[in-house]
């Protein structure tokens, strides 16, 4: 594994005509850290996040993603990412399978080394007798998991989660962080979005976004003690309450 | 009442944050008015046709300018050989040949009898013989003018008179039939799309556990589509009037309350079919593809129902489009009033209550 | 890469026995039962007639009238006020009157006056009803005229003889006309709905967002989807012709392969239409209207039962832009007439153009990346 920055953006900015929806951000993001992006709705956090995962063209600045340009090698960022978007994604009119055969598929996983990575995930998930089961008969904790997953299929060295754990009991959640920590621990650097406060404190670095600048990035240790706070949740509101853009 | 009013409240709401359906809704009436209205016609125009002629002399050719000189044809091809037909025909360059025997101008002259030959495109029979007929009547002309003055004895002269449509224009069909037709398709597929959207989403339990009686939270979803299929008939009657210069001879009142009976319809086979499906997808096909074609060919519209077998006279009393297509034509362009059109009336009363029925009960066992 | 999407589109129709089966049953319904609806052979005229005359040629012409098959005698009375009404009622399409002293004035005056009376709200139909009438009017006043003429044909009489063929459909048989029409109506309705639908509600369901964020590319993801369609649109072609032959008895005069070939090419544009939409629109809700407002210019537009060439000059122009037109002139120019390929190869060329411009915009329009 090498020591160099996974993700590393310097003043990436994205506008849409005069209103500037990202400004200016810098920041790095080392492998096996999981790098928190907090931020108020509106705050810029899901175009950020659209730019370094290849969906959205930067307007200026410079970015680079698992090593490539997000300007020319978006395709090549593609391949080398997972993503898992708060909106449940898997297909719900597919086997648990069928779902992973396909996305295995899509990230060019063949043969006998789909079906490995199948029966792993499926073992690790503790899936295997409901394998030929709908997705959409699963219950919604199960389709997170399953689909946190089959993002990391194809064993990326970077994942984005926009805001996983939405909707979610929090037994399961503490379970979800626990697969996350797992991968951590594995190299893997993770790229979360969250609303909730707590899963702030999970997190190796936190940045907070406020009208479309990092107003503050650190461990969280640090940033409660830079704002002399008790929690991330104060951080949070200290930060956010000057926020100009509403939602 | 005041929670139903909210709900109606958010209804509208929907309809009305959804600018581009609100957009085709209020556009796509405009548009087909004009279109249909105008393009619209079973009148044979500049229908291209080619001419066979062998030897063309001056007989002859004044024959074919007098052809070409009617509105009814435009000779694209002058041909010298019959092998050329086929080919014509087969590459639909035009749809009537005429076809003028070798010595046409001499025998003419001498024998006092010549032959022409019309040979008709009959893939569309109705157009071919009608063109036939046409062109029947170009050459009776000509050899009218031939005769010169002298008037035939013992003639029978024909009157025609076109009642309610003196100038044959198409528009006192089609405005009718585009009328009725938006407006089944428009109420059944918005009403059944919104409905079984909120099912596919699980928004609809939601609704349902308010304390609205549940009927009415479907109410409300129909309502504002209502209400829009309402504007479209104030477009469309606008538009045929002062657009198409299409009179309104009957009781605008009467019209428009009949309209408002056949929204009513439609939206109750909406409710049907919403609470039948549980997918967008098969509910559009079946308010789409499943409504389009059978309420296009049964409502008499482009087809005459009485030209239609027994069998297929008795399906066409089923559908709706019909019923009011009937009611649109006799209000609209004959004027008649309500006496006329008293058991249609009934009919389309009986069928949003049967509709309405059916729905709710399959409503009520989905909930229990 | 594409395989594995195809792949996944076949499942899930196949998981979703309801979509199929309407995709399939529903125009299979409507191919059978509607040709036998849309006969616009127009022969059963209603006709009142309205007698005033009580002569011997006025029966004659009655008679005349009724004879043949063309009209159908639903009055006969001696007040037009009657007769009237039963137009009012749609009892009645065309009243003849046949005014008093009819043969008198034939025989005295050398002419006398019909007048005929049509319910023109339907145009048609009260144009081919005179047409008809007058011509057996016409006919009867030639037999009355050579009955009362002593001499023999006066030879200085120039006379043009027409014949009429119709050629390719002698006994004007509209099924023939029909069912390729409709054949070609329903396929697209269907392809360019289905193509529509599918897209919209990935977009809906939010899991084309996940196919954007991997390596897919956007040829693949879209090729790999409207080919199952392709197949399943070459299929219900296929069951459609069967129809045609086992029903109606229709066979391609032209052969199969033509109309195979260019039946593929023509489901490419169909499908062209139903991915352009989709990129269009965000909920299947728009998606519905926006066909639907497509498939009314197609019904009417195209051709199928209106004749293009009575059309003024914009509309027929805005016709020649819908692909549908052109595949139900070459449908019925192969079926009926038994055109070639060669016969018809400019269409092959302008339904390649639809196929690759559809095609094209939708690719453009549909971004991966904005």
């Amino acid at each position: 594994m090498s020591k160099e920055a996974i993700i590393k953006t310097q003043n990436l900015t994205k506008s849409f005509g005069a209103f500037t929806a990202v400004d200016k951000i810098s920041f790095e993001a080392m492998p096996g850290e999981i790098f928190g992006f907090l931020g108020a709705n509106g705050a810029g956090k899901t175009t950020a996040m659209k730019m370094l995962s290849g969906l959205l063209k930067p307007s200026s600045g410079t970015a680079s993603v698992v090593g490539f340009d997000v300007f020319k090698q978006s395709e090549m960022i593609k391949k080398n990412i997972g993503y898992m978007s708060q909106k449940f994604s898997l297909y719900d009119d597919l086997t648990v399978e069928e779902n992973i055969a396909f996305f295995g598929g899509i990230y060019g996983l063949r043969g006998d080394v789909l079906k490995l990575a199948q029966m792993e995930l499926l073992e690790r998930l503790q899936l295997m007798d409901q394998s030929k089961k709908l997705v959409a008969s699963l219950p919604l904790g199960w389709k997170q998991k399953l689909s946190f997953s089959v993002a990391m299929i194809h064993k990326p060295r970077l994942v984005f989660l926009d805001e996983p754990t939405g909707g979610v009991d929090p037994i399961t959640r503490r379970q979800f962080w626990e697969m996350i920590y797992e991968a951590a621990e594995n190299g893997v650097t993770i790229f979360v979005t969250t609303h909730y406060m707590d899963e702030a404190e999970y997190c190796s670095r936190v940045s907070i976004m406020v009208d479309g600048k990092i107003a503050a990035m650190d461990t969280p240790r640090a940033l409660k003690e830079q704002f002399g706070a008790k929690n991330m949740d104060e951080v949070f509101y200290t930060l956010a309450r000057g926020a100009k853009r509403g939602e | 009442m005041k929670t139903f009013l909210a709900f109606v409240l958010k209804e509208f709401q929907h309809v009305w944050r959804d600018k581009r359906s609100l957009f085709i809704l209020i556009a796509m009436p405009v548009m087909l008015m004009f279109i249909f209205g105008f393009a619209l016609s079973n009148e044979v125009k500049n229908s291209n046709i080619a001419i066979l002629c062998p030897k063309p002399d001056e007989e002859v050719l004044s024959l074919i300018e007098k052809i070409d000189q009617s509105k009814y044809f435009t000779i694209n091809k002058m041909m010298h050989n019959p092998n050329e037909i086929e080919n014509y025909f087969k590459q639909n360059k035009g749809k009537m040949v005429i076809v003028f025997e070798n010595d046409f101008a001499d025998k003419l002259q001498h024998d006092k009898l010549a032959n022409v030959q019309l040979i008709g495109d009959a893939t569309d029979p109705n157009t071919a013989t009608t063109m036939i007929g046409y062109a029947q009547g170009i050459i009776a002309d000509y050899q009218k003018s031939l005769l010169g003055e002298t008037n035939l004895p013992y003639a029978i002269q024909v009157e025609t008179r076109m009642l309610y449509n003196p100038q044959l224009l198409s528009a006192y069909n089609f405005v009718p039939g585009v009328m009725a037709l938006i407006l089944t398709l428009l109420g059944t597929m918005m009403t059944s799309v919104s409905i079984v959207k909120e099912k596919e989403f699980g928004s609809m339990e939601l609704l349902l556990v308010s304390p609205v009686k549940p009927i009415m939270v479907i109410f409300s979803k129909a309502l504002p589509y209502a209400l829009l299929c309402f504007i479209d008939v104030l477009i469309i009657l606008l538009m045929a009037r002062y657009v198409l210069d299409m009179p309104i001879r009957g009781n605008i009142f009467l019209l428009l309350a009949m309209s408002v009976l056949f929204i009513f319809t439609t939206l109750s086979l909406g409710l049907l079919i919403s609470n039948s499906v549980d997918q967008q997808q098969v509910a559009m096909f079946i308010s789409l593809v499943g409504l389009m074609m059978p309420s296009l060919i049964f409502s008499g519209f482009m087809f005459p129902i009485e030209n239609m077998p027994k069998p297929m006279q008795i399906i066409s009393n089923i559908v709706p489009t019909k019923w009011y297509f009937e009611i649109l034509k006799s209000v609209m362009v004959k004027g008649l009033g309500f006496s006329y059109i008293w058991k249609h009336t009934l009919i389309l009363v009986g069928m949003t209550a049967f509709f309405t029925l059916v729905a709710v009960r399959k409503f009520k066992i989905r909930l229990s | 890469m594409i395989g594995i999407v195809i792949k996944k589109e076949f499942r899930q129709i196949f998981r979703n026995p309801n979509i199929l089966r309407m995709m399939m049953v529903m125009p299979i319904i409507q191919l059978i039962i509607i040709p036998f609806a849309a006969d616009y052979e127009i022969k059963n005229i209603d006709l009142a007639i309205v007698n005033q005359d009580n002569s011997s040629y006025s029966q004659r012409l009655v008679q005349k009238l009724v004879a043949g098959n063309y009209f159908q005698l639903v009055e006969a009375s001696t007040d037009y006020r009657t007769a009237q009404e039963s137009i009012e009622k749609g009892h009645a399409d065309l009243i003849i009157t046949i005014p008093h002293d009819f043969e008198k004035n034939i025989i005295k005056e050398n002419k006398a006056t019909i007048s005929i009376s049509a319910d023109a709200v339907n145009g048609v139909k009260a144009g081919l009803g005179n047409l008809y009438a007058n011509q057996i009017i016409g006919q009867f006043n030639a037999e009355i005229r050579e009955e009362l003429l002593v001499m023999p044909r006066h030879n200085e009489i120039v006379n043009i003889q027409t014949f009429a063929q119709n050629r390719y459909n002698p006994h004007n048989d509209y099924h023939l006309f029909m069912v390729p029409g409709i054949l070609a109506l329903l396929v697209t309705m269907v392809g360019a709905l289905i193509s529509t639908l599918n897209i919209v509600s990935e977009k809906e369901k939010g899991t084309i967002e996940q196919i954007n964020v991997t390596p897919l590319k956007k040829y693949q993801f879209i090729i790999g989807k409207l080919t199952p369609f392709w197949i399943l649109g070459m299929i219900s072609i296929t069951i459609g012709f069967i129809i045609s032959y086992v029903v109606f008895g229709i066979v391609s005069l032209g052969g199969y392969l033509s109309i195979y070939l260019y039946s593929g090419l023509y489901l490419l544009a169909v499908l062209g239409i139903g991915l352009l939409l989709s990129t269009f629109v965000d909920t299947q809700q728009q998606a519905t209207l926006f066909s639907f407002f497509l498939m009314m210019n197609f019904v009417l537009l195209s051709g199928l039962y209106t004749a293009v060439e009575s059309m003024p000059g914009w509309a027929r122009f805005l016709s020649d832009l819908l692909p549908p037109s052109h595949f139900i002139k070459v449908i019925r120019s192969i079926f009926i007439k038994g055109s070639s390929v060669v016969d018809i190869l400019p269409e092959f060329g302008i339904m390649a153009i639809f196929a690759v411009v559809l095609n094209g915009l939708a690719v453009m329009n549909y971004r991966k990346r904005a």
